[in-house]
């Protein structure tokens, strides 16, 4: 059994480093760092927020879809839900097993509208991320 | 693109090879990925596109364009937004032995066209059409809604070129009870399931028969890239843009409305009573309707918002505004929030379903900080809302107004 979990975690690592490798795609700057607070981190590889189930999200999660369409999202735990069910059953999504629960804690702590990575806009907000620029004609 | 798996699903050595030739190093557990997967190294969907486009999602690609690269009068390729409900066809294209069938209820007899024959048999037109995704601007709503989150560059008018989908029709043959077409591409379900279909959708026949409505080779007179659909795709201009289907191998003529895949639910529909935002309501074909021509709308393509403007000079302003099947008769700008309006010069457009360019000079009273605001009316007399307009599950349709931000300094 030991074997097993030494190479399941050298197989995610590989995984890891060589999508670090392949990371040449800037991420959406509506969705991206800027809306998380200093205290958490973001993975390079997949643009998602660091913690121990950020495995689980890679493992289940990447085979079919970018992991930027998790990120761009804040759903509730009832919504990330229903995304499961409709991926199992239009995309051949597997079933999760005990995993259902802790992905589902990952992307409810982290990807929630009440996440600390959420800011809810107004109708219209006022405009952000202004790169000023001296206009020549 | 190569073909870069094995019978099984495995990584073929030459891929690896290549893969570990990009990345510096082996791949040492290979024997390990899962079957049919692609290392995204080996996909270049983006190759000659600008390095300003803003990649939304790479898995399916979704890729939208600021609205400064928007300033052409028509479309370049590299600034042409890019979006796909599933996977672009890995195995290599040969435009001469692809085929286009006609088949359908609906058809006297199925009947099946090379490329070579339909540039022999049928006239070529070429026309700048408006291709738009009904996702555009999906960002804005609140609360959130599935989907990509488009701010408001999904959208192009480029020089699409082909053959009439009427005259295509017509050599076919069509019975009486032709309601609706429907494309088939050869694009794959994202779950590479070869029982699921990626998308699949279409437009009434009174759409099909348009002039416009072509079945095209050619973007900007060269070859169609791969991303866009080669070697032929189905163009529809004025409608969500996923009614105009990549990779096209099949057209059936139907004598119903088209059931294929992103038809049903709420794909592609909005509810026909306005629903308070956030509101559930059964997703049923009585409770959603099907999106048609698009609604108006407008961008400022010049300048690019953040301009500093040195005090006492005039600002030009320039952009393009379109209206699904309708044409834009008026174009209006503000700088002072939408207390006050200046109508701008507009074109007309150069054929039906292109968009119009539209110009105008402003001048600024004091010096600080405003917002250029833009405004487009329809033919019908239909402006677009300064806020975000009505709330609905997929995100479709806001067409809220542009606006770009100048300081004068």
């Amino acid at each position: 059994m030991w074997k097993f979990v030494i190479l399941l975690a050298m197989l995610f690592t590989g995984l890891a480093s060589f999508k670090d490798a392949s990371q040449a795609t800037e991420l959406n700057p509506r969705t991206s760092a800027r809306w998380v607070t200093d205290t958490l981190k973001v993975d390079e590889a997949t643009g998602l927020i660091i913690d121990e189930h950020l495995p689980l999200i890679r493992a289940n999660c990447t085979g079919c879809h970018s992991t930027k369409l998790i990120g761009q999202h804040r759903f509730t735990r009832e919504g990330w839900v229903g995304k499961i069910r409709w991926m199992q059953q239009y995309h051949n999504l597997w079933n999760l097993g005990e995993s259902e629960k802790l992905i589902l804690d990952y992307l409810e702590k982290h990807y929630s509208p009440a996440s600390a990575s959420n800011k809810v806009p107004a109708r219209r907000t006022p405009l952000t991320n202004i790169e000023w620029y001296k206009l020549d004609e | 693109m190569k073909q870069i798996h094995d019978r099984r699903g495995f990584l073929k050595k030459s891929a690896l090879a290549a893969l570990a030739g990009i990345a510096g190093v082996e791949i040492v557990f290979a024997g390990n990925m899962p079957r049919h997967y692609t290392p995204l190294l080996l996909e270049d969907p983006l190759a000659g596109k600008s390095p300003e486009m803003i990649i939304l999602s790479d898995k399916p690609w979704n890729v939208e364009t600021p609205p400064h690269l928007l300033d052409d009068a028509i479309t370049p390729v590299e600034k042409m937004f890019i979006r796909n409900n599933g996977l672009a066809p890995e195995a290599s294209i040969n435009a001469a032995t692809w085929t286009l069938t006609i088949n359908g209820e609906s058809v006297n007899k199925p009947k099946t066209y090379k490329i070579t024959d339909l540039k022999k048999r049928f006239k070529t037109y070429t026309y700048q059409l408006v291709l738009e995704c009904g996702g555009n601007g999906r960002s804005g709503f609140q609360p959130q809604t599935s989907g990509n989150q488009w701010d408001q560059g999904a959208i192009s008018c480029a020089e699409w070129t082909g053959v009439r989908l009427k005259d295509i029709l017509a050599d076919v043959g069509l019975k009486d009870d032709a309601v609706y077409i429907g494309y088939y591409g050869k694009d794959s379900h994202l779950s590479r399931d070869p029982s699921k279909v990626a998308i699949s959708r279409g437009v009434p026949i009174k759409k099909a028969l348009e002039d416009e409505t072509l079945v095209a080779w050619a973007v900007n007179g060269k070859d169609i890239p791969l991303i866009h659909g080669f070697p032929l795709r189905l163009v529809i201009g004025g409608w969500p843009a996923s009614v105009s289907g990549k990779w096209l191998h099949t057209l059936a003529v139907r004598n119903k409305e088209h059931d294929g895949a992103k038809m049903d639910g709420h794909s592609y529909r909005v509810p026909v009573v306005h629903l308070e935002p956030g509101e559930k309501l059964a997703e049923t074909p009585e409770n959603f309707r099907i999106i048609e021509s698009m609604p108006v709308r407008s961008l400022i393509t010049y300048p690019k918002t953040g301009a500093l403007l040195d005090s006492g000079k005039k600002l030009i302003l320039r952009g393009h505004a379109w209206a699904g099947d309708l044409e834009v008769k008026e174009m209006h700008t503000s700088i002072d929030f939408g207390a006050t309006w200046q109508a701008c010069k507009l074109e007309a457009p150069k054929n039906r379903l292109a968009w119009q360019h539209w110009s105008a000079e402003v001048e600024f009273p004091t010096k600080g900080y405003y917002e250029v605001w833009a405004k487009a009316t329809d033919s019908k007399g239909i402006m677009q809302p300064m806020l975000i307009p009505s709330w609905n599950p997929g995100g479709y349709l806001n067409n809220a107004c542009h606006r770009i931000a100048v300081k004068v300094v």
